[in-house]
């Protein structure tokens, strides 16, 4: 099916009124208005969590180990509540991974930071003449406009890189915040309030002749933007984003470090109904010193994975909430001459689960020295259309550039079928 | 079309041959774009008689607009009318010297009656100390990024810049000292291209000038390798052998951190940073996907550099990189600089030039790139070519005659109008300090007011972390530059009304109403408002519930938060 760009921005009020009031004065009263269904905790509704691993995560120090291969490296395997093992590293995580999958047999040819980063968010590989949307955007075009009552962008980025909206549309770019829930700019008092009904009419004036000037779909989007922050600026929502008003001890729980933070802030999200959460940890291009930094890593990862997915089933939501686990590629399985492990794409492990898909298993597998897939290997869009089942986006969903070039979801990718229910 | 492209002939012909792979793809991109609309032949935005000039003397004009108006032809498409003074003067602006023009510059450029006025406003902008500052801040993000990794002297890199474009030293001579370079960070600015490039701190490790052998050929050469440092280019046609050749050329390098003792902290702590010569003879070795090893010698395309030790390696590259008839450098630096000045250059991106990525208009940017080198790589010559374009002069308005030339839709650009860029966050920063006049009072010393710029942007800017100190701007078009610029601190400076700011000024002159909406207007949209703008926002002014002052407040604060304001059309 062919979809069109869903008209979320003139489901208000207040901004009707703003299309309509080229040349009058509004009445202070459709400020106002913005609060009205504010404070609406939505449950149940389903979402995504990314966990970006920038620069590229040793999934075979991690998530498929090879005891007894030159290329082991220094951890050891350990059992799980699953039916898989994983490192020695990550003991809570083990303990609530009847509840999460790994797939152990992608194989993603780009093992460049620019290309893999691309690859793995969008599922086509990078092209020159059109900029595909990262799926973060995707989920925010496809569930974003139902969600009436979200006034915060339906695609949040803790931390940024998260790649691009496409022909998608700056609307559903990734929101990006710092890990301690710091919205810039974004307060205002009542008395600005009124100051900003003012100002917004003289905007609306000066924007609608510039847009009507045949100039491209930029003029027009810089006003959809506007109008998606002033939402932003008057809502009660907002609060979503202050961590720090956790209890001390969930705090505690999830880490008092940026990943746990973004976790946090990423559960707080989905609970208010937005449908994409990406937080973004970095620091993983390993090319040296691989084991020792990762013993850092892993404690941290280990501790915020294990406390959200805890904090999650507690809630009632984890049956809702897809939870990915990944970078832009694996590293080398060979240890370099600086203990290092270098850019890998061939063979590599992805984190799923949550969202109702099965737990507990590993998907496909490697050699023992963690150089090849064995038998099927699977592509960022399977990935995809895997978290696509599972939010309910229909895996025949097409996107039309605006060249008129048609792209399915996903690039195509097929659900896992052992992670289906 | 199956040869490789880099391995043809001698090293003073390579641009011949690639131009005769490029001249091809021009007779492909031609029938594919054919017949694309019939009807657009029908209705005409403005009659093609003349050619719409700057005034422009130059002989190569004439070439130049003969190339665009071909493509115009052989796609059947009616170019858009000429922008008017507003639009013409607020665009040249803003891509030579980076800023908008302040008011007095635009009553004047709109009082001046001489028909060549377009050709001399680009001279004076040209000769404007902001066009060194804006080239220095264009070229030093491009090297080393707006977030340089640490031990990196960002206001060294400045200073080499800055001295090469008050200068307007050749280009070929800045790419010599850039790729050459050794020394201090601060007193030999250039080194901190490479500097920046540097991963790890094991000049024995493969990695660590990787990074320098890729950006190198993207950034100055054009050409995109990055991938063949594992394997072959899946798209052009580099090698994994031609990567490490290249890369061999760079491993006569290592950096020195120095370290001093601080009394007051009593700690050691950073002090400077050099690049120096470092002892390397011979092959360097890699390793093929199979686990093959191989080895590497210095070659740039098919010139072999002795691999002896008494040899220099980055000198001969920089001398290679640097001369014969059309090295590849000037291909590189037309397209980047054709690029920032339409928004599209003839290859897209800029730097992914090659067989794999046919130009548009082929024969203009070989022309244009030659008359480069015979100008002596003159970097304002080049801009002078571009701007006094009759492509450059004509409105971002478009008709049906040319809509299908949308490149953002993913076409292949025609130039038959401007086409809408967005405002770099420096050229935005800028653009706020001009519109409310606070570049007069109180005028900063250079290092002062980038500190201030720089400290201003710092939340949009965004490193991704890894070994490529790749960075992303979270700045463009999105909600927090939208809540930056209705709430920010620099928004609440620009339309203040305490005693001597701009808006006190304006408003405190006598005057009507309409004249002092006219001066908001001119100073922050270059333009005067219509006249329906002028009833309405009168109106609005009239009927306002709170003082006059604050109605003027609220409408030079719609003025810089619009679409018109915010973008470059």
């Amino acid at each position: 099916m062919k979809l069109e760009v869903p008209q979320d921005m003139t489901r208000r009020h207040f901004m009707r009124h703003l299309a309509s009031s080229a040349a009058t004065i509004p009445t202070l009263e459709f400020i106002s208005h913005m609060q009205a269904n504010a404070a609406q905790v939505t449950r149940n509704q389903k979402a995504c969590i990314l966990m970006w691993m920038g620069g590229g995560p040793p999934t075979i120090d991690i998530w498929d180990l090879k005891p007894g291969s030159k290329n082991g490296g220094e951890f050891k395997p350990i059992d799980t509540k699953g039916g898989l093992q994983i490192s020695e590293q990550m003991p809570n995580t083990a303990m609530v991974m009847d509840n999460l999958s790994v797939v152990r047999s992608m194989s993603t040819r780009e093992a460049d930071h620019t290309r893999g980063r691309y690859y793995m968010h969008t599922a086509f590989v990078p092209n020159q003449t059109v900029v595909h949307p990262t799926f973060g955007s995707v989920v925010s075009y496809e569930l974003g406009g139902q969600r009436k009552e979200l006034d915060l962008p339906s695609f949040v980025s803790v931390g940024g890189g998260s790649g691009s909206p496409g022909f998608l549309g700056m609307m559903h770019a990734p929101f990006v915040v710092g890990s301690n829930g710091d919205v810039r700019n974004a307060n205002i008092d009542g008395n600005d309030r009124m100051r900003l009904n003012n100002r917004l009419t003289m905007l609306s004036l000066i924007e609608a002749n510039f847009i009507n000037s045949n100039r491209g779909d930029s003029p027009k989007a810089h006003k959809d933007v506007y109008a998606k922050a002033v939402n932003l600026m008057t809502s009660q929502q907002m609060q979503a984003f202050r961590v720090t008003e956790e209890p001390a001890e969930m705090q505690e729980a999830y880490g008092q470090n940026k990943f746990g933070r973004g976790l946090l802030m990423a559960r707080r999200l989905v609970e208010t109904g937005v449908p994409f959460i990406e937080v973004n940890d970095g620091g993983w291009d390993m090319h040296s010193g691989v084991f020792t930094s990762l013993r850092n890593k892993l404690t941290l990862q280990d501790q915020g994975i294990s406390a959200l997915v805890n904090d999650l089933r507690n809630r009632g939501m984890l049956d809702d909430v897809v939870l990915v686990w990944m970078g832009e590629f694996g590293r080398t399985p060979r240890i370099n001459a600086n203990v290092g492990r270098d850019h890998w794409a061939r063979s590599w492990s992805v984190m799923i689960g949550g969202g109702g898909l099965k737990g507990g298993i590993a998907v496909g597998g490697t050699d023992e020295d963690g150089v090849d897939v064995i038998g099927k290997s699977y592509l960022p869009g399977d990935i995809w259309a895997t978290v696509a089942s599972a939010l309910g986006i229909p895996l025949d969903t097409v996107h039309t550039s605006k060249r008129g070039r048609r792209m399915v979801l996903a690039n195509g990718g097929r659900p896992i079928k052992e992670l289906i229910g | 079309m199956s040869r490789s492209w880099t391995g043809c002939g001698a090293a003073g012909k390579r641009g011949d041959t690639m131009m005769r792979y490029l001249g091809l793809f021009l007779i492909v991109s031609t029938v594919t774009s054919c017949g694309i609309s019939s009807s657009a032949a029908q209705d005409s935005t403005r009659p093609q008689d003349k050619t719409a000039t700057s005034g422009s003397a130059d002989e190569l004009m004439g070439f130049i607009n003969d190339q665009i108006r071909q493509g115009w032809t052989d796609n059947v498409i009616k170019p858009s009318a000429v922008a008017d003074d507003g639009e013409w003067l607020r665009r040249v602006s803003l891509d030579v010297v980076g800023h908008i023009p302040p008011i007095d510059v635009v009553e004047k450029f709109f009082a001046d009656k001489d028909s060549a006025k377009r050709a001399k406003q680009i001279e004076i902008l040209l000769d404007d100390p902001a066009y060194v500052r804006n080239w220095t801040t264009i070229w030093t993000n491009l090297m080393i990024g707006r977030s340089p990794p640490r031990r990196t002297s960002r206001s060294g890199m400045q200073k080499f810049l800055r001295e090469a474009f008050a200068k307007n030293r050749p280009w070929n001579e800045i790419v010599y000292d850039v790729v050459s370079a050794q020394g201090h960070f601060e007193q030999e600015g250039a080194v901190n291209y490479l500097l920046s490039q540097i991963t790890g701190n094991n000049p024995n490790s493969n990695d660590y000038v990787v990074q320098a052998t890729a950006k190198t050929t993207r950034l100055f050469l054009g050409i995109q390798v990055q991938c063949t440092q594992c394997h072959r280019h899946p798209f052009n046609d580099w090698q994994q052998n031609q990567f490490w050749e290249f890369n061999s050329f760079f491993r006569q390098v290592r950096r020195v951190d120095h370290r001093r003792y601080d009394p007051v902290s009593e700690r050691m702590v950073d002090d400077y940073s050099e690049l120096v010569f470092r002892d390397f003879t011979g092959p360097v070795y890699y390793e093929e996907r199979s686990g093959l090893m191989r080895v590497a010698y210095p070659k740039f395309f098919d010139e072999k550099v002795d691999s002896g030790p008494a040899i220099d390696r980055r000198t001969e590259l920089a001398k290679l990189m640097t001369t014969g008839e059309q090295p590849q450098i000037a291909q590189a630096m037309v397209n980047r600089m054709w690029g920032h000045f339409f928004g599209y250059g003839f290859t897209r991106p800029v730097d992914d030039m090659g067989p794999h990525n046919e130009p548009a208009h082929p024969e203009l940017l070989n022309r244009l790139s030659s008359e480069f080198v015979k100008s002596g790589y003159d970097v304002k010559q080049l801009i002078r070519w571009i701007a006094n374009s009759e492509a450059y002069n004509l409105t971002s308005r478009f008709g049906k005659g040319n809509k299908i030339d949308n490149p953002a839709a993913g076409e292949v650009p025609l130039f038959s109008h401007m086409y809408v860029k967005q405002m770099q966050a420096e050229q935005l920063y800028d653009s706020l300090i001009i519109a409310s006049d606070a570049h007069k009072s109180g005028r900063l010393n250079w290092d002062e007011s980038e500190r201030q710029r720089q400290q201003w942007m710092r939340p949009f800017v965004m490193a991704f972390g890894t070994d490529e100190n790749d960075e992303a701007t979270t700045f463009y078009g999105t909600i927090p530059q939208a809540l930056m610029m209705m709430n920010g601190e620099l928004i609440e400076n620009a339309v203040s009304t305490k005693k001597g700011s701009y808006l006190r000024r304006v408003l405190e002159k006598r005057g009507s109403d309409a004249t002092k909406i006219r001066k908001l207007y001119l100073s922050s949209l270059s333009r005067a408002p219509s006249r329906n703008e002028l009833a309405a926002t009168s109106k609005l002014i009239q009927q306002g519930r709170n003082t006059k002052l604050s109605a003027y407040q609220d409408l030079f604060w719609a003025l810089l938060n619009s679409n018109e304001f915010i973008l470059n059309h």
